[in-house]
This record gives structure tokens, C-alpha cells and sequence, in this order.
């Protein structure tokens, strides 16, 4: 199968026969319009996830702290989903975005602007800049170059942040974070019950903004760059430009998330920079999935729930168990390890 | 100033045997294994349990350190890698960071997550006088142990049948396995040989970069940096980049050391950005 | 397809988070010890660890008539998780004190926890000296670095240093030793000249030949633990040992948990420090002995700071009556004093800081082990930092 003919099929279209050329002809511009909308529309699954995050708020309370942190890295993975799983490009320097969001937050709130949805618009502002900016380094060469170069970015952004003490705080963290209320109402509480309902619902605005733009025309054309560059090219689809805006989006996306974390934790470090951040996102959305948005969020609910439980357990050597997890997923397939998992639930469902 | 281009070299070498093997490794079988500096690690650590549990001397754990991880890695090859290489990339980098987790967990259970001291015999320590040149024992050691490697290395895939076939395989596997060229044979010996030799640059520098359970993580940028900044096709250009990098690292550090950090990042992106492909590809 | 079945998975592990309370007893006394238990700074959390074991197992796991139940979190190091697992141990299980913290942004980012929610946080490690003023329930029982370094530093002006050159880890603790070295020999007419390392440095040469050519007459060094032992061998390896440069630091450098293993290299190095091994005390001989039967490594500062750490709790709940307002228990906490391993030691009533003895040693060999041998001791030393502010 080439890789058009991929695209084709992931957006639900049958292969045009090839006699059709490089001029659609106006049946399938209709055909594309109506395979989009067939995209937007929802599906039962994922109301039954939106509705399963919206009950863990009321029914789980002694949890919001660790679900806030899900969110947030939900949202981290969500954007870097935008660029691999939707462009093709590849990165392990994503926490510089997340990073800089997270500074750009926390320091809006020390000098004084305390109201939580300024700061987020401060963030997204910069790191979108940030990523207009740095888009035209990464996106030259190939995927080990841009992991390497993304890489760099943040790394020497990292040490920046060490060595800039007097505005960052250097390597004790940014210290005096007083966040006000969420739009001059909700208090952030100890429980992080606003904390979470707050990054939920950011997680959510953001996610169906991530869902309208992916099923648009400039959705496909992503899509189309990822599964061929050359040929999206041939086909008149400015590829550079179109990879630069969806790096600035995705920018924009980790830097809100990164705004998040500096504000409902209140405090800043130079970790947020660091490479572990970048390695574990790009886990987390490995593991959930790449190219379908759900990926990233998914991922973080295991990834994070895992590592707890495990860390509960044995606060020494969880590295190993999860080490395994990821070995056994990667040998025994997703697909098939899920899959069992679901047969057994069907079997059980049967046997009562 | 002399001095300290020999410390650069001395470091560079290093960085080369750590990651020569990784820069095969994705140029053959386009594999990224981010669990290199595991291997690395098992090398370090198996110096240590000969030295102190049988008192082997440390010279002679070297060649044991080599083996060892070889040994090691022909059989990870055999039994999970191979499975690996016909899946992506990102399920390629989940695997190896999987095994990297485990790799340091195991060694921490084992070994305890404490640094390793290794103790040099006495003719490896202290520093010698040469034409004004202030040169270290153990520096001169590892550059002359990195030459001969060097050496023999270029010397086997130039001058071997097995030299030319792996080079054939990584210019172009299809080609090359259409040709009758076994590559899955010739990439299992390359791998051990290569995890054999991360294996030794471990052994060889705990005693410079220390080895606690950690180092995989620690030292995965570096090898990745000299990966890509060398290229994957040649040995050359590995090499050339690890002695550019480490010259480049210690003279940063020692100039301008308010900057040292960024002097290697920065490297990294300019050579990048010049050449994507790495200093000695070919134009494909 | 892969998305809808991964899906499943997802939604399976959220039911498997629902369906699991902790179930605690309830009249227990329970203790949030938060450490790096994995990653770069996992030995500081196991030395704590295992003198926390130690020190329940001496002292029984029941005070006041209260049982005292230890719930050990690892952080990784990584300050957003810190701080989540303290809210965590805060909300849900109601933790009475808030210990541990094996790096300064860690302890930082628990403070507000520990203000909000009113529970004591008693730090077991970082050692930056305003981690006490965060917040007013800070209670400190390991050290800060002024207050350590301090002495070498007179030390180093009284023995005929007038040109040192230090050398520190490039973050928040490198940078307060370095400060605190220079204002201390500067004031007393010498000259000082800094070099900062990248935290994440694998190779000193470059510094080390820096050092060299500038030829002081005696290098100060911080580095964090572990790191030391990397650093003395480089040291001698450059033959800076015989070239007349004074090798003098904090005992960071020179950790007990380590020193052994470096071998001669470390020999004759002269740090200043709260806590020796080889502190010749009855407390510390029984200390040093039962932790090594029970834990077969040595003690070092770490270990002896966990373990008053835990001595501070047991006592302040004693006082307290098995009370666990955390208003109460600092009030309680506040200007105890006793006899540690590492000598007499008390809490400052007004910082919450430590106050103790600092120690000159030097790198000797004892019964065929390299120990830090303790030769001139300067009696309650307050955090310097702290005192200069009143």
C-alpha cells in the first residue's frame, strides 16, 4: 500500500483509482467533505471517556492531586502527539516548551498578575514564539537530527534557566508563587480539587481545539506530509509551512501544560527543562498510541497510575516493573496485549 | 594548553569506544537502542566484581569486561532484539528504554546505588613530564588502548570479508541480502562486538565518569550526540566527531568555564544544522 | 483499532484506581518520609532509610502509646512529585510530619504544603540555609552548608592559605559553600578566586588544570557526594597533591559511605564537617556498630541526620503526649537538645535550624579503614547565614 493510499485509509476514504490524477474531480472534494465530518463526528467510546474524567472529579476526591498531575501530562503528550503522531516529526526536546511555559507562568504570577487564565495566555503567547522560532532549526534533516537538535534546544535551555538564578530562582526553583482564583471564584485548595477541575477543563478546550483542527483540510494535509513529505509536495501542500504552524501549535499546547504545572503546584524548578521530562512524554504517548489524539491521555493514566501503584509498592526498584511493562508491551504487541485483556473482560461478562 | 589537548583527546577516545558500537548498530540495522549505556554499564560493573570479589588484576579485567558484555549482548540479540527490527522506531526506543529501566534497577538491587570506586594499580596512576607536557598515566593508557582499537577496527572493515559484507549491509541491506549476504548473521556478531566494546569503554571509564546504576541515563546524550554528529556510515566520522566533541568539551570548560555546559549543546547544533547528515555522510 | 482497544486498557486501569483505599489503623502516628529513592540521589535516600529502620528498631515502633508507622515515597528527585506526595500524605493519609527531602527545591516545594496544612516537615538532608524560613513548621536536623563550611575556612586563614581558589557544583548549596567560603577568608585577608561546575559534569580535568596553573595554596571544593570520590582521584591523578595545593572542602567530599573505597588518593584531605564515623563517642561507636550488623555499609551524615530526625519526632511527641498539632509539636521541638552520634546538638528556638559542634578532620587510616579523624572541634555553630540576618 503507498502512503497516500494509507492516508486515504485513515480518514476513511477508499483509494481513488489512479486514472483520477492530481485534479480531484468535484464528487470526491464532496467525498472528502463528507469523510471529514464522518471524523468530527463523536463517537461512544470517547463520550464514555469524557464522561468517566467527569465522574472521576465527583467520585474520587482523595485522587485529584495525582489526576491533576495526569491531566497536565495528558495535555504535554497531547501536543507532542500533534507534531509525531499527526506531522511526523519527531522530538526529544519537548520539554523546552513545557519548560519555558512553566517559567513564563510562575513569573507572571511573581510580578504580580495572579489570575491563573492570564498566565496561561502569557505562556501559550510565548512558547508559541518559541516554537515559531526554533521550527526552522528542527525541521531541517532527518529524524535522528531533529531528536537530536530538539534535544539541544532544551538542554541548553535547561541550562539557562541554572544559570539565569536571579530571575529563575537557579537551581532552588522559583520560589513565591501566589496563585488567586481561578477567574476570580475558585480557590486552590489543598484537596487540588480546583487544581484538577481547572486542568481538566483546559484539557478539554484545548483537546477538542486539538480535534476540530486535526479533521480540517489542514489536518488532512498534515497527515498527508507524514505519511509521504515528497508526495504531499507534488501535490502542492506547502509542506514547510504547514509543519512550522502545526510546531507552533504544538508549542503553544506543552506550554500551556507547562503554565499548569507551575501554577496548581505554585512552584517552578529547573527540572521542568530537563531531558527526563521530554523522554517520559514521548513514553507516555508511545504507549497510549500515536495519530489519534487519545493517545497522550491514555498513556499518561497508565503510565502515571502504574508508576504510583509501583512505587507504592516497592519505592526502591519500580523502575524494573515498569521496565518489564514496557518490554512485554513492545514483544507481545499492544494490540494483542490489550486484546487479551478485553477477552477476558468479555469472558467474564459472559460467565455472570 | 598542550596538556590540555591531550586530556581532550584522552576524553574523546573515551566517548568513541562508549559509542562506536551504537553508531553500527543504527546504521546496519536502522535500530536505535537507547540501551547502549547499559551495556556500557554491565562492562564497568563487571571490572568491579572481578577486581573486588576475585581480585583479578585490572588490566586483565579489561578483555573479561569485553567479553562479558559481548557475551551479554549476543544473547539479548538472540532473544529480544531480533524480534525488534522489523517494528518502528518508537517501538524500538520503548523497548530499549524498557531495558534500560530494568538494566538499572537490577544493578541497584545488586550492587546498591552507590558510586563504584575502582582501584588503578600504581602503574596507571600519577602523571609523567614529556617535553614539557604535563601527560596522566591512566589517559595515555586509555588513548593507547582507543588507538590500537581504532586501528584493528578500520583494519577489519577494510581489509576482511566480513569487513566488506557488513559495509555492504549497511550501504544497503536489500541489496546486500540479495547478494546472498546473511545479514542477520553478520549484524548478531556486529552487535556483540559493539555492546563488547561499550562494555570496555565502561570498564575503562569508571574510573573518569564514575558508575553508579544510573549511567545509562547520564551518558545516553553523549553517545547520541557523537552518533549523530558522526554519522552512521563510516567509523570515521564517530571518531572524528567524539575528538572534536571532547577537545571541544574540556577547552570550553577550561576558557570560558561560566559557559562549559553549553559548549557541547551548542556544538551539537551547529554541526547539525551544517550537516544534517553527519560530518562524513555521503549526499544520498 | 489499536486506539479503541488501548482505550480499554485505559479505562481498566481507572476502575483498578477506584477500587483501591488505603486502609490505615487509625490511632497510629503516622510519618511521611519522602525521599529520592531512585535516580541520581538514591544513596542520600537509602542512608536515611535505613537509620530510620534502624532507629525504629531500637527504639520500638510505639510512643506515647502511640504506634508510629513510617510510609516511605519516592520522589525520584523531581520537586512537582515531591510536592504531590506530600499534599497526598497531607489529605489522605493524614500524615503527622512530613520528613526526608534529600535536595533543597525538594524541601522548598513541600513547604507550602507543610504551612498549609499545618504538619511539622522535619529535613533529613538539604542543606540550603533558607529552607528554614519557607516555612515556620521547617525543622532542620541535618545542616546547611554556611554553617559547615565556615570553619575550614578559619581554619585555612589561621594555617597560612592567602590564595585559595574554590571549586563548587554549579547549583543552589555549590553556590551558598562558595559564598560562605570567600566572605569568611576574604574578611580575614586573603584572596579568592571561583570556578563553578556543571552539576552534570563527568570530566574535572579542565577545572583541575585550571587549578593548576594558577597554583593557590589551597583548593576548596563542594561537590555533592559520590561525586567527591570522582574528584579526589582526578586530583591526585593531575599530581595537584604534590604540588603543594591544599586540598580542603566540606566532608561532602570525603563521605564516610564512600571514603573507604577511594583508597589513598583521599589521604590528608582536610574538610570540615557535623558528622564523622569515626567520632569518638559512646553514642556513635553503638550507632556506627548497629547500623553496619543491620545494614552492612556505613553510616554516614545522611544516616546520622535521618536518624535525629526521627529522635527529634519520637521525643517531640513524648512532650507533646502523643499530641499531633503541628503547632504543638514544633512548640515541642523547639530548643530540644540532646547527645547524638555526631555530638551534642540542639534545635535554635528562634530558626528552627540545627545548632552543633563542626568538626576539622583529616583523611587517616584506622585499623587498616580510611576515616575522617576529627582534630579540632568549633562548639555550637548556628547557621551563619541566619545569625548575620538578626
Amino acid at each position: 500500500m503507498t502512503a497516500t493510499e494509507e492516508t486515504a485509509m485513515t480518514i476513511g476514504l477508499a483509494a481513488e483509482p489512479a486514472s483520477a490524477g492530481h485534479h480531484p474531480a468535484p464528487a470526491t472534494a464532496a467525498r472528502v467533505v463528507a469523510a471529514l465530518k464522518r471524523r468530527r463526528r463523536w463517537r461512544p467510546l470517547e463520550a464514555v471517556f469524557w464522561a468517566a474524567t467527569l465522574a472521576s472529579v465527583l467520585l474520587l476526591p482523595s485522587k485529584h492531586l495525582i489526576l491533576n498531575e495526569i491531566a497536565i501530562l495528558g495535555l504535554f503528550a497531547l501536543s507532542l502527539d500533534l507534531i509525531l503522531g499527526f506531522a511526523g516529526v519527531i522530538s526529544l526536546g519537548h520539554a523546552a516548551f513545557f519548560g519555558v511555559g512553566a517559567y513564563c507562568a510562575g513569573l507572571v504570577a511573581t510580578h504580580g498578575i495572579t489570575e491563573p487564565l492570564a498566565g496561561l495566555a502569557a505562556a501559550a503567547a510565548l512558547t508559541a514564539l518559541l516554537g515559531w522560532a526554533t521550527s526552522y532549526l528542527v525541521l531541517r534533516g532527518t529524524d535522528l537530527t531533529r531528536l537530536m537538535v530538539t534535544m539541544g534546544i532544551a538542554l541548553i535551555l535547561g541550562e539557562l534557566a541554572n544559570q539565569m538564578a536571579w530571575l529563575t530562582g537557579g537551581a532552588d526553583g522559583l520560589q513565591g508563587i501566589m496563585m488567586g482564583p481561578v477567574a476570580g471564584w475558585f480557590e486552590f485548595d489543598l484537596f487540588g480539587t480546583t487544581a484538577y477541575a481547572y486542568s481538566l477543563s483546559v484539557l478539554f478546550v484545548l483537546f477538542l481545539a486539538a480535534r476540530r483542527i486535526t479533521n480540517s483540510p489542514f489536518g488532512l494535509s498534515l497527515l498527508s506530509i507524514r505519511d509521504n513529505p515528497l508526495r504531499a509536495a507534488a501535490v502542492g501542500v506547502p509542506v514547510n509551512g504547514r509543519l512550522v504552524q502545526v510546531y507552533t501549535l504544538a508549542a503553544a499546547y506543552a506550554g500551556v501544560a507547562g503554565a499548569l504545572l507551575a501554577q496548581t503546584t505554585q512552584f517552578v524548578s529547573v527540572d521542568v527543562l530537563e531531558f527526563h521530562r521530554s523522554a517520559d512524554v514521548m513514553l507516555i504517548l508511545i504507549i497510549g498510541g500515536t495519530g489519534y489524539l487519545y493517545g497522550g491521555l491514555v498513556g499518561a493514566v497508565l503510565f502515571k497510575l502504574l508508576q504510583d501503584m509501583l512505587a507504592g509498592f516497592t519505592p526502591q526498584y519500580w523502575h524494573f516493573w515498569i521496565g518489564i511493562f514496557l518490554i512485554a508491551l513492545v514483544l507481545v504487541g499492544r494490540e494483542r496485549m490489550v486484546g487479551g485483556v478485553a477477552a477476558a473482560v468479555r469472558r467474564l461478562a459472559r460467565r455472570t | 594548553m598542550l596538556t590540555l589537548l591531550f586530556d581532550g583527546i584522552a576524553y574523546g577516545m573515551l566517548l568513541f569506544i562508549l559509542s562506536c558500537g551504537l553508531s553500527v548498530t543504527l546504521g546496519l540495522m536502522n535500530f536505535v537502542n537507547l540501551a547502549h549505556g547499559a551495556f556500557a554499564m554491565a562492562g564497568g560493573y563487571a571490572t568491579i566484581v572481578l577486581m573486588s570479589r576475585f581480585d583479578v588484576p585490572f588490566v586483565a579485567t579489561l578483555p573479561l569486561a569485553f567479553l562479558f558484555t559481548a557475551a551479554l549482548g549476543l544473547v539479548l540479540e538472540r532473544t529480544l532484539y531480533r524480534h525488534l527490527y522489523g517494528k518502528s522506531h518508537l517501538d524500538q526506543v520503548l523497548f530499549s528504554i524498557g531495558l534500560v529501566f530494568v538494566a538499572v534497577a537490577s544493578v541497584d538491587y545488586l550492587m546498591g546505588s552507590q558510586q563504584q570506586i575502582i582501584k588503578l594499580p600504581a602503574a596507571l596512576q600519577g602523571r609523567v613530564e614529556i617535553l614539557g607536557v604535563n601527560i596522566g598515566l591512566y589517559r595515555s593508557f586509555i588513548i593507547a588502548i582507543c588507538t590500537v582499537l581504532v586501528v584493528v577496527l578500520q583494519l577489519i572493515l577494510s581489509k576482511t570479508r566480513f569487513g566488506s559484507r557488513l559495509r555492504a549491509a549497511v550501504d544497503d541491506r536489500r541489496v546486500a541480502q540479495g547478494l546472498g549476504i546473511n545479514v542477520n548473521v553478520i549484524f548478531a556478531a556486529t552487535f556483540a562486538v559493539g555492546s563488547g566494546l561499550a562494555g570496555l569503554g565502561g570498564a575503562l571509564g569508571a574510573e573518569i565518569l564514575g558508575l553508579d546504576p544510573v549511567f545509562p541515563l547520564k551518558f545516553m546524550i553523549y553517545f547520541l550526540i557523537v552518533v549523530t554528529v558522526g554519522g552512521t556510515t563510516t567509523l570515521t566520522g564517530p571518531f572524528v566527531a567524539s575528538l572534536v566533541l571532547g577537545v571541544a568539551d574540556v577547552a570550553g570548560k577550561y576558557y570560558v568555564p561560566a559557559a562549559g555546559a553549553f559548549v557541547i549543546y551548542t556544538l551539537m547544533i551547529v554541526f547539525l544544522l551544517v550537516r544534517p547528515q553527519g560530518l562524513f555522510a555521503r549526499a544520498r | 483499532m489499536i486506539a479503541k482497544r488501548t482505550f480499554l486498557l485505559g479505562a481498566a486501569a481507572a476502575a483498578l484506581l477506584a477500587a483501591a483505599p488505603p486502609v490505615y489503623a487509625q490511632d497510629a502516628v503516622k510519618i511521611g518520609l519522602i525521599l529520592p529513592m531512585t535516580g541520581p540521589f538514591a544513596s542520600t535516600g537509602r542512608q536515611i532509610e535505613a537509620a530510620v529502620k534502624l532507629y525504629q528498631a531500637q527504639n520500638g515502633a510505639t510512643v506515647a502509646g502511640k504506634k508510629v508507622e513510617v510510609i516511605v515515597k519516592d520522589d525520584t528527585g523531581t520537586p512537582d512529585i515531591t510536592k504531590r506526595l506530600a499534599q497526598e500524605l497531607v489529605v489522605n493519609d493524614k500524615v503527622s510530619f512530613l520528613a526526608g527531602f534529600g535536595l533543597t527545591p525538594l524541601a522548598l516545594a513541600a513547604t507550602q504544603i507543610a504551612t498549609q496544612g499545618k504538619v511539622p516537615e522535619v529535613v533529613m538532608a538539604a542543606a540550603t540555609s533558607t529552607i528554614t524560613e519557607a516555612s515556620p513548621y521547617v525543622v532542620r536536623t541535618s545542616m546547611t552548608l554556611p554553617q559547615v563550611t565556615t570553619p575550614v575556612a578559619d581554619w585555612a586563614a589561621k594555617n597560612g592559605v592567602k590564595k585559595a581558589m574554590t571549586m563548587v557544583a554549579d547549583y543552589g548549596p555549590g553556590i551558598d559553600a562558595e559564598k560562605a567560603f570567600t566572605e569568611t577568608l576574604t574578611k580575614q585577608g586573603g584572596t579568592v578566586e571561583s570556578l563553578r561546575v556543571p552539576l552534570r559534569n563527568p570530566d574535572f580535568a579542565p577545572f583541575l588544570q585550571r587549578v593548576a596553573d594558577a597554583k593557590p595554596d589551597a583548593l576548596f571544593v563542594f561537590v555533592p557526594a559520590g561525586i567527591g570520590s570522582i574528584f579526589m582521584k582526578q586530583f591526585v591523578e593531575r599530581g595537584l597533591d604534590k604540588s603543594g595545593v591544599k586540598l580542603i572542602g566540606s566532608g561532602d567530599m570525603t563521605d564516610d559511605d564512600l571514603l573507604n573505597d577511594m583508597g589513598d588518593v583521599a589521604l590528608g584531605a582536610v574538610t570540615s564537617f557535623h558528622y564523622s564515623a569515626a567520632h569518638p563517642s559512646a553514642e556513635n561507636k553503638a550507632f556506627v556498630d548497629s547500623f553496619k550488623k543491620m545494614h552492612s555499609m556505613r553510616p554516614n551524615f545522611m544516616a546520622v541526620a535521618g536518624y535525629d530526625g526521627m529522635h527529634l519526632i519520637y521525643e517531640a511527641l513524648k512532650k507533646t503526649n502523643g499530641a499531633t498539632g503541628g503547632d504543638a509539636l514544633v512548640a515541642a521541638m523547639k530548643g530540644m537538645s540532646w547527645t547524638s552520634p555526631r555530638g551534642p546538638i540542639s534545635i535554635d528556638p528562634q530558626t528552627r535550624d540545627i545548632i552543633q559542634n563542626v568538626y576539622i578532620r583529616k583523611v587517616e587510616r584506622m585499623d587498616g579503614e580510611l576515616y575522617n579523624v576529627e582534630f579540632d572541634t568549633v562548639p555550637n555553630v548556628k547557621d551563619p547565614v541566619k545569625a548575620a540576618k538578626k
